[in-house]
């Protein structure tokens, strides 16, 4: 027993070079099995879960009530109006759209380069990009003031002989969103599929083996299936590789292309996406830290993977400080008087105060990650993080409303204020979120259950067999 | 454990999912002929209205003018609805007793006007101008159809904007000579595509570009 316990101790340290492994020792296949799909057949629920969805579940319905009287009502609920014609709509739709980049990164960037570790954290990572792209497609279609129409986005032969204006950057959204959502989801659902056929295999309830035998889709998992499987895996990998990129730099388009100081600049696309997964990171560490807590999942996110998010987090956050110096050296180099006014503006104006907070955060304090201790504790790590996505919130607020309050005619200068409900929609998001977070870890397997099989020696070796 | 599924499920799924997509296709089909079809848009429906007035008879038999009654189709956005006193012209004379224009008499005596249902609807959104139309040579047939062969009136076209925007995008395929404007039996020549282009620059039509900005039908 201790020799093979040496064995696997061996084996991890050549997986994981340094620091604590990603596979706590002792494992085997069916401790893995039995320890995932618990959680999910488990009868007994966790009161922390129970009070979580109890609280995000009323928010949610919040966010269905603010919807109801948007839709009588119109947009002027909300306190955009011109100049500022943005507000909180497109500052929350970035702000989760950025959020999912962490979830591709991690299922296909991650999974190319070979990377174990992704591992134990790609599923429920997954899982968020989906629910954070669902909060973020709410806004820009609520922002359409007439949202029943927002299909006029889409080319299809209608009766109005024309086609959606392809030079606006709204229309690439459009499709960089919706291709977005629907590989992210087709990716979740494969991955899914081998362990949607082990819940199915062990469920004690005939609707359960009922339910996950339809959505394992008649998954046997024959060498065959394996083979095909581990191909189209690839695959879809590879599709989703391009998105981690041009999903963000699409959405800067929207700010980019447009003439506003403060939006026109080169530096949007690979600042926004640095920006996108920086946050993105900071939202799955959210989401790990309480998770392996409640559900003892410690032994398969370890340390070590609280580590690597972190340095992700830390080596993007940089990216995103070097586009803030550069944006103000761009507004003094350039001689334009509209950009130097904006900048100067950003920091001592009416909004300087966010612009102030977004800085020390995103420039100067997100440098305590370069302390391993800080990055291998779970609750600095989750203030941190926490921290992280206040401040990115706070640099698409400035981004949207301060450039777009003071432009290039002083008369028509105005203050933007949220309302009530541009607020309480934003809750209302989070809630709908966090909600189906929850539902999703109640109900499926939330760590890849064959994939962290995969990362024993056993597994190693019997690959290599079969190659 | 007992199987939960039989074997011939994995047929049932491959069929079902490989139907759904006709199924979708089919669905989505059905939709975009729905839009296109007279349930819709009333294209080909006749509509009911208070006196049984047949175009056949009056410009296709008789031969009246259309300016007779539309008097304004040259010089206005709206074509006229003709006041009672147009239709007693003719009406205090012949046909005096006829019950079928007792609504006509019954709207001279007392002075309130006829209601007539409008046919031809183009949306409240939609800046139409007659007037601009007759000027540069767009017959009424391009627009209202065979209307000297409509015993009870109706729309001859969709109406729908992909209907006003493939004429926009192409006068040419519909101008004629403005003195033919008028003529229920002008046939385009053989050469219509040439005279078209004559025709646009003689009449001094704006651009396709102009012809197809949004501003210029949507104020």
């Amino acid at each position: 027993m201790a020799e093979h316990e040496e064995h696997i101790d061996e084996m991890s340290s050549h997986l994981a070079p340094a620091g604590p492994a990603i596979l706590a020792p002792g494992h085997t296949f069916a401790t893995i099995t039995d320890k995932i799909s618990a959680v999910v057949l488990s009868r007994d629920t966790p009161a922390a879960w129970l009070l979580a969805t109890g609280g995000f579940g009323l928010l949610m319905m919040w966010l269905l009530f603010a919807t109801a009287y948007q839709l009588a009502r119109g947009i002027g609920i909300w306190g955009v109006n011109i100049p500022v014609a943005w507000g909180f709509a497109i500052v929350n739709f970035v702000w989760w759209i950025g959020i999912g980049h962490a979830g591709t990164l991690i299922s296909a960037i991650l999974l190319l380069l070979k990377q174990k570790w992704r591992n134990s954290i790609n599923r429920f990572a997954e899982a968020m990009t989906l629910f954070a792209v669902m909060c973020a497609g709410y806004y820009p279609v609520m922002h359409l003031g007439r949202p029943w129409l927002a299909y006029w986005l889409f080319p299809y032969p209608n009766t109005m002989g024309v086609w959606p204006q392809f030079r606006s950057a709204l229309v690439w959204d459009v499709f960089a969103v919706s291709t977005y959502f629907t590989v992210s989801l087709i990716f979740w659902y494969q991955g899914l599929i081998p362990d949607l056929a082990t819940l199915r295999d062990r469920s004690q309830s005939k609707a359960g083996r009922i339910i996950y035998g339809i959505l394992a889709m008649g998954w046997r998992g024959s060498a065959r299936h394996w083979k095909r499987y581990d191909s189209s895996y690839r695959l879809l990998a590879g599709l989703a590789t391009p998105l981690v990129v041009s999903v963000h730099t699409v959405v800067s388009f929207d700010f980019a292309i447009a003439v506003v100081p403060g939006w026109h600049t080169s530096i949007f696309p690979p600042y926004f996406v640095a920006g996108a997964i920086y946050s993105g990171f900071a939202m799955v560490l959210v989401l790990a830290i309480p998770i392996r807590r409640i559900y003892g999942l410690d032994d398969f996110i370890t340390t070590k993977h609280l580590d690597n998010c972190a340095k992700l987090m830390l080596a993007t956050g940089e990216i995103v400080a070097y586009g803030y110096i550069i944006e103000s050296f761009m507004a003094w180099y350039s001689g334009n008087l509209y950009e130097r006014y904006m900048i100067l503006d950003r920091m001592g104006g009416k909004y300087s105060i966010f612009y102030i907070c977004l800085i020390s955060i995103n420039v100067f304090f997100v440098q305590v990650l370069w302390i391993r201790r800080i990055r291998r504790s779970p609750a600095l790590l989750f203030l941190v993080s926490v921290i992280v996505l206040a401040a990115m919130w706070l640099e698409r607020f400035v981004i949207v409303v301060q450039s777009l309050h003071a432009d290039f005619l002083p008369s028509s200068w105005a203050m933007y204020y949220p309302t009530f409900w541009d607020i309480t929609q934003f809750l209302g998001t989070i809630g709908l979120f966090a909600f189906g977070m929850l539902m999703f870890i109640r109900f499926l397997p939330m760590i890849s259950i064959f994939e962290i099989r995969e990362l024993l020696p056993e597994a190693h070796v019997s690959l290599q067999e079969v190659d | 454990m007992s199987q939960v599924f039989h074997r011939s499920t994995n047929s049932i799924s491959r069929f079902t999912i490989f139907g759904a997509l006709f199924v979708l296709l089919g669905l989505a089909w059905v939709g975009e002929q729905i839009q296109r079809s007279p349930y819709v848009n009333y294209m080909g429906v006749a509509q009911i209205q208070p006196v049984p007035f047949s175009h056949q008879h009056h410009v296709g038999a008789l031969g009246i003018d259309c300016r007779y009654c539309h008097t304004s189709v040259e010089s206005s956005s709206f074509a006229g609805i003709p006041p009672t006193k147009t239709c007693m012209n003719c009406h205090s004379q012949i046909w005096t007793n006829t019950p079928m224009l007792e609504p006509v008499r019954a709207s001279f005596r007392s002075g309130n006007s006829l209601v007539w249902t409008r046919v031809n609807d183009l949306p409240d959104f939609v800046f139409f101008d007659h007037s601009i139309h007759v000027n540069k040579g767009i017959g009424c047939y391009s627009c209202h159809g065979a209307v000297d062969r409509m015993p009870l009136m109706y729309a001859a076209h969709t109406l729908q904007m992909e209907w006003c925007i493939d004429c926009h995008r192409n006068p040419e395929k519909n101008i004629r000579p403005k003195e033919q404007v008028f003529n229920m039996e002008y046939q385009p020549p053989a050469n219509q595509m040439e005279l078209g282009r004559r025709l646009e620059k003689q009449y001094h039509l704006r651009s396709v570009y102009d012809l197809t900005s949004c501003n210029t039908c949507h104020r």
